[in-house]
């Protein structure tokens, strides 16, 4: 018999246990070169209900998702379909009937949505699959969307992107040739409207009821108190709650997922805005708050992941930089949060890695000066303390959380006045944090300005100020100690509670 | 840059096939050829190596970066250069300058095409090369027109029994590595090649540094066009035909990554060399044009099959 | 009635097609007959199949810049080993449309840029029809001279028979399964791959079979030329992706018409009459081409925002 983590046993339990299960996760552990992004998680779903999983970004739940639909395998721990045993991958996951609508767009855009159907239900055999396909997703469209509107031989670019999520769900819940038993919807609401969110809402209580099962993953905590029979809530890669809908209201929910206070507490500099403002920006989309920024001040970015945070940094920064032309003087330098995506240069050495946004001052009639560089490199090796016997070394040598070191001597080797952060944290050790906390601390108190998207709420309570962003745009402004994980949340959810 | 590391570097491979294949083919002779065929390696290698550097460039810029208008620009050049300087030697320097501001004319309109259209280089530069090719076969018409004298001497002699048109190439290789290692530019057209967005993100003008890029790859083949029309006293139409293939095929046989951000000088030297000691040995034994072709692709597809996959993470 | 996008991008290239074709009759009212027509359109049965050979290739979002010579290859085939010994020839074909496959396989699994990879090819192609016909020569078989140059009534072959590649190649791209699947690894092959399929076979396929139109367009070509040379269809390399363009494909994202391709095949051919027509002297001719081209893109691109900008409203 299985026990459950960090949960009392309660009677809505021992009713779950006796259904039948089909897909269970057990002690499931995942890392990311030296991150633990699953930590010795379990996560069971059984047939006829709907489990609801929320949790901070990187808490782990796409992580999750991945293993049971078979696309990721765990370093430790089992996952098992229908209760039996063995393998693992997407197709004995599909086989076993789950199925899963990702947060990104996951339709062949080029394709009309019947051709779609095609392509995700290859049961679809034989003649006239047209005319079944198009049958198969009108009517499933039409049971989870009554009155959709959408016309299934469009090609999916020409369908507005709440459309795209629509067929997305109805291929998902659609079967051929038999009934899917479970689906996984990671934020299926984030660009529906209220009418059309509550319609699938109501559509996952009929599909539970006549015995599927759902996994619902959403910020809007509304949705997940009102649908789910049970919720499991994600934090540093374990589950911390276990526990029936019922005995969550938004408020514990929200208490659950938070972090336990920890004792750092860190000694906000009084700052005396004077003089103009550095950096401004109007507000976002037309609406909201306006953006500015003070000379020394420390801003932070806050709010859920991808809520325009990041689309702010970037026009902070594109917009003050040119594209044709060398810039005389570096105002702005961006530490990258996605090494891969936008930080390091791969091929590179360290050296060239840490030196190459400061080059201008390195050289001399546009040649590189080797020594000057080597002091450059020597010097923040020292103070950043990157962990490399040679500089000369490759990037890819380093620790993901020395890499992240040197992005940020990068930035901080040029005289920019003005450091943009893009969650540059993410994934970096404990230790590493907090040798970086204390420099950007003695460079804010130098007068630099530092503006700083961060989805850790410890790394929010160290800023000044903070913006709090909400679709894409600023809805609030939190000064000194106003700046309390509660508010920053209340601030975040659409449902949530004021503080 | 170690010398630690030396056995590593896929220059060495060219180089080492380089001198296999000169050994193999001076051997058939017997050993009579090898100051010949040095000589005649050397001058035509060079050819190669002025248009491969600058194609190179434009390969470090990343995937999807190559200009296929060089044959073109290189015929245009030449003829108009020759049309130009119209035997007179006082007008030599006139029509190297000539040439080159033709070069730096057709790099600006290779991006601006990109740019404008947002269409892949291989595209815009491919109707480009429609163009200049156009423009190089009225331009040809009627006689064909001898160079200068002196400068028909100068690319034909030796010093010291070097080519003349190889110290060029040697210079302008110098040059080149001088940029691509040293220089602020070379960085920046390296980091461009690993990942455009981070290069952005770091404060590079990415636009700027491709404009440029494309203008020297082109500079560099109205160079070599100039050269080449004077080296063989005139300009043909189809003189640049050969180069479309083989300016890509050097950069990739001397071991630049074709996948962008990795490129080396030497290694196009060797490829060069190699390029055309294949070329001779396969005479010498009496192979036709067709086997030469067939060992030139199966060069290729054979290195970037090794190389390609070793640093295939993106 | 609302408009797919995919028939928005078949009208521009149906409607240059019109207009130029509406040019060169105002200019030679003679070329209005059957046997005028038939001089317009008689090189484009082979650009058209080389054009579907391209565009199958760009589905899967690579780009082959040896169709040239491979198309020349399968010409020096058909004029000599297919004409002498049918089974040999046959045997040779199988042989490149297994090429083409391992080549689709080759460039996914390595990850190789598809152009460096065909430009390799090239070379080897070409070597072999150098080897096969060092000079110009060779002797088309009589079944494709005579299928190539019969006279049905009415309608001329060039055209009877683009009609038939474009209904043909629609249903095998744009219908059946097959053809969906090789689209949606363009579009999104993640999604592809998710759903339990083989990406690397639906790459394998796609590029068999762009073997097969080339190997069709060899034989095509020496059916109206009557013999072979290694250099016969070099230019074909440019003309197809050309073609593939202005029939409204895409260089990524799957987005192909088999339609738009063969019209864009006919368009091609259509603007070297033109250009001829035109009494544009033949050395700018290329160039007029290179101009139609840059053209048609600005042309595309503008289309393409005023799409975007339609759809944002």
């Amino acid at each position: 018999m299985f026990t459950w983590p960090n949960t009392d046993h309660d009677p809505h339990m021992t009713e779950a246990v006796l259904k039948q299960e089909v897909a269970a996760a057990r002690g499931i552990k995942v890392t990311f070169g030296a991150v633990k992004a699953l930590d010795g998680a379990d996560l069971i779903i059984h047939a006829g209900e709907c489990v609801g999983l929320v949790g901070h970004n990187g808490a782990g739940k796409s992580t999750i998702v991945n293993v049971i639909n078979g696309g990721l395998s765990p370093h430790e721990g089992e996952v098992s379909y229908g209760g039996g045993s063995g393998q693992h991958g997407i197709s004995v996951a599909r086989a076993n009937g789950v199925r899963c609508v990702f947060q990104e767009l996951s339709l062949c855009p080029n394709l009309t949505v019947n051709e779609n159907v095609r392509v995700t239900h290859s049961e679809l055999k034989g003649w006239n699959w047209r005319a079944r396909a198009l049958e198969l997703v009108r009517r499933q469209l039409e049971e989870i969307f009554p009155g959709h509107g959408i016309d299934c031989d469009s090609t999916v670019d020409d369908l507005s992107i709440a459309e795209r999520q629509m067929v997305e769900i109805a291929i998902s819940f659609s079967g051929a040739g038999e009934r899917p038993k479970l689906v996984i919807l990671d934020e299926p609401t984030s660009s529906l409207d209220a009418g059309l969110a509550a319609q699938l809402m109501a559509y996952i209580r009929r599909f539970v009821s006549e015995g599927g099962a759902v996994l619902l993953i959403s910020h809007i905590l509304g949705e997940i108190l009102s649908t789910s029979d049970r919720i499991v809530v994600m934090k540093d890669g374990r589950v911390v709650a276990d526990r029936a809908a019922k005995e969550f209201s938004t408020r514990s929910l929200v208490e659950a997922m938070g972090n336990v206070v920890r004792e750092l507490e860190w000694q906000r500099s009084v700052t005396t805005r004077s003089g103009a403002a550095v950096l401004t920006m109007p507000p976002r989309k037309g609406h909201g708050l306006p953006f500015e920024a003070h000379r020394g001040e420390m801003i932070g970015l806050a709010g859920l992941g991808g809520h325009g945070q990041t689309d702010a940094l970037l026009h902070l920064y594109l917009s003050g930089n040119s594209n044709w032309l060398p810039a005389r003087r570096r105002e702005i330098a961006f530490v990258a949060g996605d090494r891969s995506l936008n930080g390091t240069f791969p091929l590179w050495s360290i050296l060239k890695n840490l030196s190459i946004a400061s080059l201008g001052q390195l050289s001399s009639r546009s040649l590189v000066d080797q020594s000057r560089e080597d002091l450059l490199g020597e010097g923040w090796k020292k103070r950043i303390e990157i962990r490399t016997p040679d500089m000369e070394n490759r990037i890819l040598s380093l620790s993901g959380g020395n890499q992240q070191k040197v992005l940020f001597a990068r930035a901080l080797a040029t005289t920019a006045k003005i450091v943009l952060m893009d969650d540059p944290m993410r994934g970096v050790d404990v230790g590493t944090k907090q040798e970086v906390y204390e420099i950007l601390r003695a460079e804010a108190k130098s007068g630099r300005t530092f503006i700083w998207y961060s989805t850790e709420m410890d790394e929010i309570r160290l800023c000044d100020r903070v913006y709090v962003f909400r679709e894409g745009a600023i809805v609030a402004e939190l000064t000194g100690d106003e700046i309390t994980e509660k508010n920053v949340l209340a601030a975040s959810f659409h449902g949530g509670e004021a503080a | 840059m170690n010398f630690f590391s030396l056995p590593s570097k896929p220059w060495i491979w060219s180089f080492a096939a380089t001198v296999i294949v000169w050994i193999v083919t001076v051997l058939f002779t017997g050993g009579a050829s090898a100051f010949g065929l040095s000589q005649a390696a050397l001058t035509f290698a060079s050819f190669y190596v002025i248009v491969g550097i600058g194609q190179m460039f434009v390969i470090t810029l990343g995937p999807g970066n190559i200009d296929l208008s060089v044959p073109a620009t290189m015929t245009l050049s030449g003829t108009l250069a020759l049309k130009l300087m119209d035997v007179q030697d006082s007008m030599i320097v006139v029509g190297l300058l000539v040439s080159v501001l033709l070069g730096i004319a057709i790099g600006i309109g290779n991006y601006a095409l990109i740019k404008l259209l947002r269409i892949p280089p291989i595209i815009a530069t491919l109707s480009m090369s429609f163009i200049v090719q156009s423009t190089a076969i009225w331009a040809n018409r009627g006689l064909r027109i001898k160079p200068p004298e002196v400068l028909a001497n100068f690319t034909t002699s030796t010093l010291f029994g070097i080519p003349n048109v190889a110290i060029v190439a040697l210079i302008l290789s110098a040059v080149a590595w001088l940029l691509l290692e040293k220089s602020i530019y070379g960085r920046w057209i390296s980091a461009i090649g690993q990942s455009m967005f981070a290069a952005r993100m770091t404060g590079i003008p990415v636009d700027g540094t491709r404009l440029v890029t494309y203008i020297l790859c082109a500079a560099l083949a109205s160079i070599c066009g100039y050269l080449l029309a004077s080296f063989s006293g005139g300009a043909a139409l189809n003189m640049g035909g050969e180069y479309l293939l083989l300016s890509i095929a050097v950069v990739v046989i001397g071991g630049t990554a074709v996948a962008g951000g990795n490129s080396n000088i030497p290694g196009i030297w060797g490829a060069s060399l190699f390029m055309f000691l294949v070329v001779s040995m396969l005479n010498t034994y009496g192979f036709g044009a067709g086997f030469r072709l067939i060992l030139t692709g199966l060069i290729i597809i054979a290195v970037i099959l090794v190389a390609g996959g070793r640093q295939a993470g993106r | 009635m609302k408009l797919s996008s995919g028939t928005i991008r078949l009208i521009i290239p149906a409607l240059s097609l019109a207009v130029l074709l509406a040019a060169v009759f105002y200019m030679q009212p003679r070329a209005m007959s059957y046997t005028g027509l038939n001089l317009l359109f008689n090189l484009a049965v082979p650009i058209a199949l080389a054009t579907v050979a391209q565009m199958l290739i760009m589905a899967v979002n690579d780009l082959d810049l040896s169709m040239g010579t491979f198309v020349s290859f399968c010409a020096c085939v058909t004029a000599t080993f297919l004409q002498a010994s049918p089974a040999i020839g046959i045997l040779i074909f199988l042989g490149a449309i297994a090429a083409y496959a391992a080549m689709g396989v080759i460039i996914h699994l390595r990850e190789l840029p598809s152009i460096v990879v065909t430009l390799g090819m090239s070379f080897i192609w070409g070597g072999l029809a150098v080897l096969m016909l060092p000079s110009p020569g060779g002797e088309a078989p009589g079944w494709a001279r005579w299928v190539m140059t019969s006279r049905p009534p009415f309608v001329p072959m060039a055209i009877v028979a683009s009609v038939v590649i474009a209904v043909v190649t629609h249903f095998l791209i744009m219908r059946s399964s097959f053809g969906v699947l090789i689209r949606g690894v363009g579009g999104n092959f993640r999604s592809v791959e998710r759903a339990g399929w083989s990406v690397i076979r639906i790459r394998a396929g796609a590029y068999a079979l762009a073997g097969l139109f080339a190997v069709l367009s060899g034989i095509a070509l020496v059916g109206l030329t009557t013999s072979a040379d290694a250099n016969i269809a070099l230019r074909y390399t440019l003309l197809s992706i050309a073609g593939v363009i202005l029939g409204g494909g895409e260089f990524v994202g799957g987005k192909v018409s088999p339609i738009g391709a063969v019209i864009g095949a006919l368009t091609l051919t259509l603007a070297g009459s033109f250009l001829s027509f035109m009494r544009i002297s033949p050395d700018w001719q290329i160039g007029a081409q290179g101009a139609i081209l840059i053209v048609v893109l600005a042309l595309r691109l503008f289309l393409n925002r005023l799409e975007k900008r339609e759809k944002n409203r």
